[in-house]
């Protein structure tokens, strides 16, 4: 989502020669519907579980639901019976509802995506220090793959990690970090940014872990000493300023994307 | 049968190297007990129950061992002696304990018995308290006899809800549908706990608790449910952490039928002390051997952060130096399950070749080893239906191999613990390939020269000579340097390691001592 470009929201239909895009039906920007095998057929497959018995009544419960979601033309295409009372269900149905594309925004938290080279003059350009920053898998987590991914030397994706940027001076604490350490290491580090991760999100761990953070900062009356951000294959940029961080990344982050940011956020704040 | 080329000296090389690696530990080790240990031993002998604060009982006794300095001598002569003086059964010991109007160590001093006679008194207790276990292994033999555990590769599927319960629910479902296995995955913060949580429990992160009465609860579902569908349900639970002895004691009073036991991934992921590791992951496995408990090792854990390819080698050297621990241990080659796991980047050409001769390597390295072949993960992402693909290619791979026993892949893995219906699909998913393909392996052969015989050949080279390495330092050192995972550990640091305490010369632990000589004479 993060890197869609504008351009593609506007409204206007884009001409392709040949002529085939003449003649099929145009897409209609403001009412857009999923789309199946033909333009606005509203198509929709789905697959959930009841806690009943598989049967006919199953099978009834299922549309009977569907259709209460507001789908129409519901079909139950696959009853499987898991046993113990519990059916699973796969489904179709055609959603009457649309969405206006052209009124689509999405929260984003970079601005422009440097490379290595242009990152590190960016910064001796605009900030003239090395920029601190101290990362840690927080609360009960112990998934250093993603963190370790954007600050470790050897990086992700064939990009290189922030400890291997000359712009970058790092503190990888690792796992399991409690927001307690993480802000004692920040504030004797005299760090610029705190990198959060947090990848178990069952019973929203994640939420209680990442609130207390920021409450914890606001007590010490600390919270804008630091860029807060935070990333894991749960988390959006969106999410993450509901929470009261300065950007969150989601699944598939690269290391420049999260040391432009960085680069330009900070820059901007201390000019 | 496909089979590899194996270089028959090679492998003579490698085991010999283990053998090395493994007297480097024995010598590390040597003379030391644990605080686990010891309440391992009391838990063997019957003590259970917890105090008013939820303290169970062999914590409580250990302490006060300890604190007297008793403790050097091993629980069960300690226990023997308190049994003695107070002219006590063991459940009214407990009690009295729990209820703090005994104070063991006052109680020993009244002890009038002498040594040789308590230590009969003990070995004696031992036995009976052993023949229970045995009986319970022999249990689980007529059962296997009377409904059969399916066929290889079993089936094995997780449950983890957190809720025992609702445990009981998903697993019962996941029988019917046609799992031969179900692991109880274990809540995230247990493996750091140094005690065994008591009674049911219905709250658990990514898990549910470990704890006596919910291995009973699971198993008597888990009959259950195979009288009516006619296959001998397995259930699985885990040996690691803190307390990997206890465990297996319970695993064993509770008829669990395989144990995840790993004998250095506490060390390596949960940075427990080295020491504390390699003396509870002994006698633990020493209970397996002797309740006929088939262990899982972790190698697949390696490849969650290094690199498959670049450590494949990594995963066979710590398969040969698992085997030559759990050996010492007494277990045979048929109970132990080494783990490895399919994690190639898929989008790497030629992938499944690489996966195949990894796999064929493997089995023909450990012919009698039920080997244990874990699923893709890290490569699995929100396509599920790519992801459910993934796993067919895993099921294809496996069943070309003869593997033994197959965690199944979710194709929800990279989203969520598995919803009841992932389960079913998987199940569904692998049946339908091993079905297809059961006897795919005994028409195919290796081309002489081909990719995969060539990548067969130069892991096992590598796995020669990285145990070679380790031989050479000693496991330790190689810890200390990052040789496993990519993951540094220090010889003396770690969790755990003041429950390790130095032996007097009058120790002794009856349970390893009768289950060593019982095991070494079949
Ligand atoms: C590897 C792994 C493990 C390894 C971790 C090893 C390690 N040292 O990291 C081990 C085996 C130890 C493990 C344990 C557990 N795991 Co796990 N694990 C995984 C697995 C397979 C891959 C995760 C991974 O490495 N992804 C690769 C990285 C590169 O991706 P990423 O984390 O998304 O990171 C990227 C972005 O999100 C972002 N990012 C991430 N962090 C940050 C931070 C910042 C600041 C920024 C800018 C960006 C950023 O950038 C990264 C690069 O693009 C996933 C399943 C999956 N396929 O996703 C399950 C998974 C995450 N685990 C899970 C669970 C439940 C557990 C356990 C609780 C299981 C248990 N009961 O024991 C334990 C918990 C341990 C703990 N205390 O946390 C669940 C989580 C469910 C949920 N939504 O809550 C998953 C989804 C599996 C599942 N389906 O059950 N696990």
């Amino acid at each position: 989502m993060r890197d869609s470009g504008s351009d593609n929201r506007s409204g206007r239909k884009k001409k392709i020669s040949g002529g085939w895009q003449e003649k099929s039906a145009d897409v209609d920007l403001k009412l857009v519907r999923p789309y199946g095998d033909t333009l606005n057929d509203g198509q929709i497959q789905l697959s959930f579980t009841l806690p009943v018995p598989a049967g006919p009544e199953a099978r009834a419960a299922g549309c009977t639901l569907l259709e209460k979601l507001g789908l129409k033309e519901v079909e139950v295409v696959h009853l499987r019976d898991l046993g113990e009372g519990f059916t699973f269900l796969i489904a179709y149905g055609r959603c009457p509802l649309s969405v206006d594309f052209t009124g689509i925004e999405v929260a984003q938290a970079t601005t422009k995506t440097m490379s290595f080279q242009e990152i590190n003059s960016f910064i001796d350009k605009h900030i003239g220090r090395q920029i601190r920053v101290v990362g840690a898998c927080t609360g009960t987590d112990a998934h250093t793959v993603g963190l370790d991914a954007i600050m470790n030397m050897k990086g992700y994706a064939g990009e290189y990690g922030l400890e291997r940027y000359p712009g970058f001076a790092t503190w990888n604490l690792g796992s399991q970090v409690s927001n307690e350490r993480l802000i004692s290491k920040a504030v004797e580090v005299q760090a610029d940014a705190l990198l959060v991760s947090q990848v178990v999100t069952q019973k929203n761990v994640h939420v209680k872990n990442l609130t207390e953070l920021v409450e914890l900062l606001e007590a010490e009356s600390i919270r804008d000493e630091f860029l807060l951000v935070v990333g894991g294959p749960r988390l959006s940029h969106e999410l993450a300023l509901e929470l009261g961080f300065d950007a969150g990344f989601g699944p598939g982050t690269t290391p420049p994307q999260v040391a432009s940011f960085l680069a330009q956020e900070l820059a901007e704040r201390e000019n | 049968m496909a089979e590899l080329v194996v270089d028959e000296e090679l492998v003579t090389d490698c085991r010999q190297a283990a053998a090395e690696i493994a007297d480097g530990v024995d010598k590390f080790i040597s003379g030391l007990t644990t605080t686990s240990v010891e309440r391992t031993v009391l838990r063997l002998l019957g003590v259970n129950g917890v105090d008013e604060e939820e303290v169970p009982v062999p914590n409580i006794m250990v302490r006060q061992l300890r604190e007297a300095e008793l403790l050097k001598e091993g629980s069960a002569h300690n226990l023997g002696r308190a049994l003695l003086a107070g002219n006590y059964e063991i459940d009214e010991l407990a009690g009295a304990v729990a209820r703090g109007e005994v104070y063991l160590p006052d109680l020993i001093k009244k002890c009038r018995t002498s040594r040789e006679e308590v230590s009969s008194f003990v070995r004696e207790l031992t036995e009976k308290k052993a023949r229970k276990i045995k009986e319970i292994r022999q249990e689980r033999e007529d059962l296997k006899q009377k409904l059969s555990p399916g066929s290889r590769p079993w089936l094995y599927v997780i449950v983890a809800t957190g809720n025992i319960y609702e445990d009981v629910r998903q697993a019962r479902t996941a029988a019917r549908q046609g799992a031969d296995i179900i692991a109880v995955i274990r809540s995230t913060a247990q493996s750091l706990l140094d005690y065994v949580p008591y009674g049911p429990t219905t709250e658990g992160f990514g898990g549910t608790y470990a704890t006596k009465e919910n291995f009973r609860i699971m198993r008597e579902a888990l009959d259950e449910v195979g009288q009516e569908i006619g296959r001998y349900i397995q259930l699985v639970n885990y040996c690691s952490g803190l307390c990997m002895p206890e465990i297996a004691a319970l695993g064993a009073l509770e008829r669990l039928d395989m144990m995840l036991n790993d004998a250095m991934y506490g060390i390596l992921f949960r940075d427990i002390n080295m020491k504390r590791t390699f003396i509870d992951q002994y006698f633990s496995r020493l209970i397996n051997a002797y309740a006929g408990i088939i262990i899982n090792t972790g190698e697949d854990n390696y490849l969650t952060t290094a690199d498959s390819l670049e450590e494949a080698h990594a995963v066979v050297a710590s398969q040969f130096i698992n085997e030559e621990l759990a050996r010492r241990s007494s277990l045979p080659p048929e109970l132990i399950g080494l783990g490895h796991a399919f994690e190639i980047d898929p989008e790497l050409e030629d992938g499944f070749l690489l996966e195949l001769a990894q796999a064929q390597l493997i089995r023909q390295l450990f012919p009698e080893a039920p080997l244990k072949y874990m699923p893709p993960t890290r490569y699995m992402t929100g396509d599920i239906f790519k992801g459910h693909l993934q796993d067919g290619m895993f099921n294809l791979a496996s069943i070309i191999t003869g593997q033994g026993i197959q965690l199944l892949g979710m194709l929800t893995e990279a989203i969520h613990t598995p919803f009841i219906q992932d389960r079913a699909l998987s199940l569904d998913n692998a049946r339908y390939i091993f079905n297809n393909c059961r006897n795919l392996g005994q028409e195919l052969e290796f081309k002489s020269g081909g990719k995969i015989q060539a990548r067969a050949d130069q892991v096992l080279a590598e796995t020669a000579e990285m145990l070679e390495k380790i031989a050479e330092m000693d496991l330790m050192q190689s810890l200390e340097e990052g040789f496993f995972a990519g993951i540094k550990r220090s010889r003396n640091g770690g969790k755990g390691s003041e429950g390790v305490l130095a032996c007097s010369r009058y120790y002794y632990n009856p349970f390893a001592d009768l289950f060593r000589k019982e095991l070494s004479s079949q």
